[in-house]
């Protein structure tokens, strides 16, 4: 292509102003900016006064493909937020949480941690709920010791990084296996369906420890298809797994895909049953998937019709703030934010050594997701519930320990 | 072979939606001679205007998931998007009509972030349900299965672009658009208003990106403000795959990105499906630089 001269982008030099492109861009930027930013505003308590806030920091998905799980997560943690800060927050001074926006996008988190470290000289991290961020970020919070609590993250490499990295969820392997045992032992499926989300380790992740264990009980793969993330039609490889006659299909993704997924398995007459990972709980799966998603099976960290007195009064006021029930990540985040003010208020400092050795040393903290220790790998221990979608609502189907 | 024809039937219709969306960029091209990237934001437009038709249709009482309906809302998000994309055009492209293509390319780019992010602040950032419009039922052949919103996919594409080459080939404002395509100021000369020549191209290219977003969120009911991207450039592909600038070369495009991509999806390579698109993409540019069905221009020095 030959250009007919410089474009004339910045400065116009007839007319001595800005060009309309320029003003375009800008605006365009502008937008840009307006939409990835979320501030988080101080519940409650407000700083007018002269005590100096402690600040919170939080990555995660707010926009993009995953922006329901990043929302979702968002809100619990902002209710605990508010409710530390209403109780008087850490004696009289209140916490604040900035939250910044990954939009979905791999290779973003790290900086963003960067600057909440270096610029807001954040106490402590809210990491992302998706493995494959928080995993980026976590590098970077514990190059500068700054302690990192995961809501979401399931992949077990993330607290590997290292002593300043924790989670308040169960892992990757704990979840493929419990699924594999459940698959084998109660549906007594032999041959089954394994459907990946190649670029997400995530769903790599559940799928490996999910065959391992699978192979290991006497089952075998019918068939292995992947796609990659924000693809919208899954027919292709549905087609080929159905060729392959599986007695039922795993396909660990998060919601979006797998509402999808549902619809088009049914679609193409599929009727196998379909098992999936955590991050299928959401509103949306049954919005998308519709008639498609009744009887699909998969693993929760916190299940809404939970009987126990803290988790129905966390569901009441979550549902009273915004207007709608909350999800599994929602009751994670809030367990989170807590546990951090908790670990602070243990330590007596905001030093971030002193932070990091009481997150360390939590034991049988009682959280709305049930009762959590965290041990030497700096992983949850908790059970694992498993439910089914029946007439678009979660059932209970049964509970594993671990 | 059951599985053959099935992928068959999954790649037409995948390929008939990134023929729609092709047309609009080689419509565009074809008369101003530049890729209007907001293209793929203002079939993201089409989508979230059914969308909300659709839900307004619920709410005043009409019966909803009969064919007329879901007619009267395809037609109405077209309509928008026409609208829209001239709207578009007189806004931001044409006050930089005699600038050069770069100014205004990175224009396009601007309005597509805007449209974007504009998108995620009215509409939120959330995927949303993209309800039944049309209604939805299976049919089984022998083993083969076929969901009849691809069939409706299919036939309203067929339709469109039939209505599209009628529209070129044997009316006034068709002629026009081929004589300010083969020349601008030659056609001003004879007396053909291009500025409304131009206005009526966007106009018939966005109310087919609207329909190819329309069609897209029955395929995959979950619509979300960045969803034009990746058909977007999908389509984009096609167009350039059959020619830019080339009405056939587009629709044709469109259906071979759409039987490669469900051919590679459906085998051990999947994960390939983008490389392989992209690597086709090259070859054929390599030996037939403008495209199957594009015509060779000799650049005036």
């Amino acid at each position: 292509m030959i250009w007919k001269g410089w474009p004339e982008l910045g400065f116009d030099r007839h007319s001595r102003r800005y060009s309309r492109i320029t003003w375009l861009l800008f605006a365009g930027c502008y937008l840009s900016l307006v939409g990835c930013r979320q501030e988080s505003k101080t519940g409650g308590l407000a700083t007018t006064n002269n005590v100096e806030s402690i600040r919170i920091g939080e990555f995660s998905s707010l926009t993009g493909p995953l922006a329901g799980l990043g929302q979702y997560t968002h809100m619990g943690v902002q209710l605990a937020l508010e409710e530390i800060n209403a109780a008087g927050g850490l004696e009289g001074r209140p916490f604040e949480v900035l939250a910044e926006d990954t939009g979905s996008k791999a290779g973003t988190a790290a900086p963003l941690v960067r600057k909440l470290i270096a610029r807001d000289h954040v106490v402590a991290l809210i990491g992302e709920g998706a493995s494959g961020r928080c995993l980026e970020g976590a590098y970077v919070a514990q190059g500068a010791g700054i302690p990192l609590v995961s809501p979401a993250a399931t992949d077990p490499q993330v607290t590997a990084v290292g002593d300043c990295i924790f989670r308040v969820c169960y892992t990757d392997p704990f979840q493929g296996t419990v699924m594999a045992k459940f698959a084998r032992e109660q549906l007594k499926a032999k041959r089954i369906g394994l459907l990946v989300d190649a670029s997400s380790s995530y769903s790599v992740g559940l799928v490996d420890f999910f065959k391992k264990r699978l192979l290991a009980d006497g089952g075998e793969v019918a068939g292995e298809q992947r796609y990659n993330a924000g693809d919208k039609d899954f027919r292709a490889q549905l087609t080929a797994l159905k060729a392959t006659h599986p007695e039922a299909i795993f396909a660990p993704c998060y919601f979006g895909d797998a509402g999808l997924i549902l619809r088009q398995a049914r679609e193409l007459g599929l009727t196998t049953p379909m098992l999936g990972g955590d991050g299928w709980e959401a509103p949306e799966l049954v919005e998308i998937a519709g008639l498609a998603a009744e009887g699909a099976l998969f693993p929760v960290h916190f299940s809404v019709s939970s009987t126990v007195e803290s988790s129905r009064h966390f569901v009441e006021q979550f549902t009273q703030r915004f207007h709608k029930p909350p999800t599994g990540v929602s009751a994670l985040g809030y367990d989170t934010m807590k546990l951090i003010a908790d670990s602070i208020r243990r330590a007596g400092s905001t030093d971030k050594t002193a932070v990091r050795e009481a997150l360390r040393s939590t034991k049988n903290w009682t959280g709305v997701t049930g009762v959590l220790t965290l041990d030497e790998e700096r992983n949850a221990r908790k059970p694992a519930t498993i439910v089914r979608v029946e007439q678009g609502r979660l059932v209970f189907v049964t509970i594993v320990e671990p | 072979m059951t599985e053959l024809l099935q992928q068959v039937i999954n790649g037409l219709s995948m390929g008939a939606i990134y023929a729609l969306i092709a047309l609009g960029y080689t419509m565009v091209y074809g008369v101003l001679r530049f890729i209007n990237f907001a293209h793929s934001d203002v079939f993201m437009l089409g989508a979230f205007v059914a969308y909300y038709t659709a839900r307004a249709f619920g709410r005043w009482g009409f019966v909803m998931g009969g064919y007329l309906g879901g007619i009267a809302i395809l037609l109405l998000s077209m309509t928008a998007c026409a609208v829209v994309g001239i709207v578009i055009e007189r806004l931001a492209y044409r006050p930089l009509r005699r600038r050069s293509t770069l100014t205004v390319l990175i224009t396009a780019i601007g309005v597509s972030l805007l449209l974007q992010n504009g998108g995620q602040l009215v509409f939120g950032v959330n995927p949303k349900a993209f309800p039944d419009i049309f209604p939805s039922s299976t049919l089984n052949l022998g083993g083969l299965v076929i969901n009849s919103n691809q069939l409706v996919v299919l036939g309203v594409a067929i339709a469109l672009l039939s209505a599209l080459h009628w529209i070129v080939q044997h009316t006034r404002i068709g002629t026009a658009m081929r004589a300010v395509s083969f020349n601008a100021t030659a056609a001003s000369l004879v007396g053909i208003d291009t500025n409304r020549i131009i206005s009526f191209t966007f106009g018939m290219g966005s109310a087919l990106a609207g329909a190819g977003g329309v069609l897209y969120a029955m395929n995959y009911p979950s619509i979300e403000p960045l969803m034009g991207n990746s058909p977007g450039l999908k389509a984009f592909i096609a167009a350039v795959l059959g020619g830019i600038g080339s009405l056939p070369g587009a629709a044709l495009g469109g259906m071979l990105l759409g039987f490669v991509e469900t051919g590679v999806s459906g085998t051990r390579w999947s994960t390939f499906r983008d490389a392989i698109a992209f690597a086709i993409l090259i070859g054929i540019l390599l030996f037939r630089p403008a495209g199957l069905l594009g015509r060779n221009r000799v650049e005036k020095v």
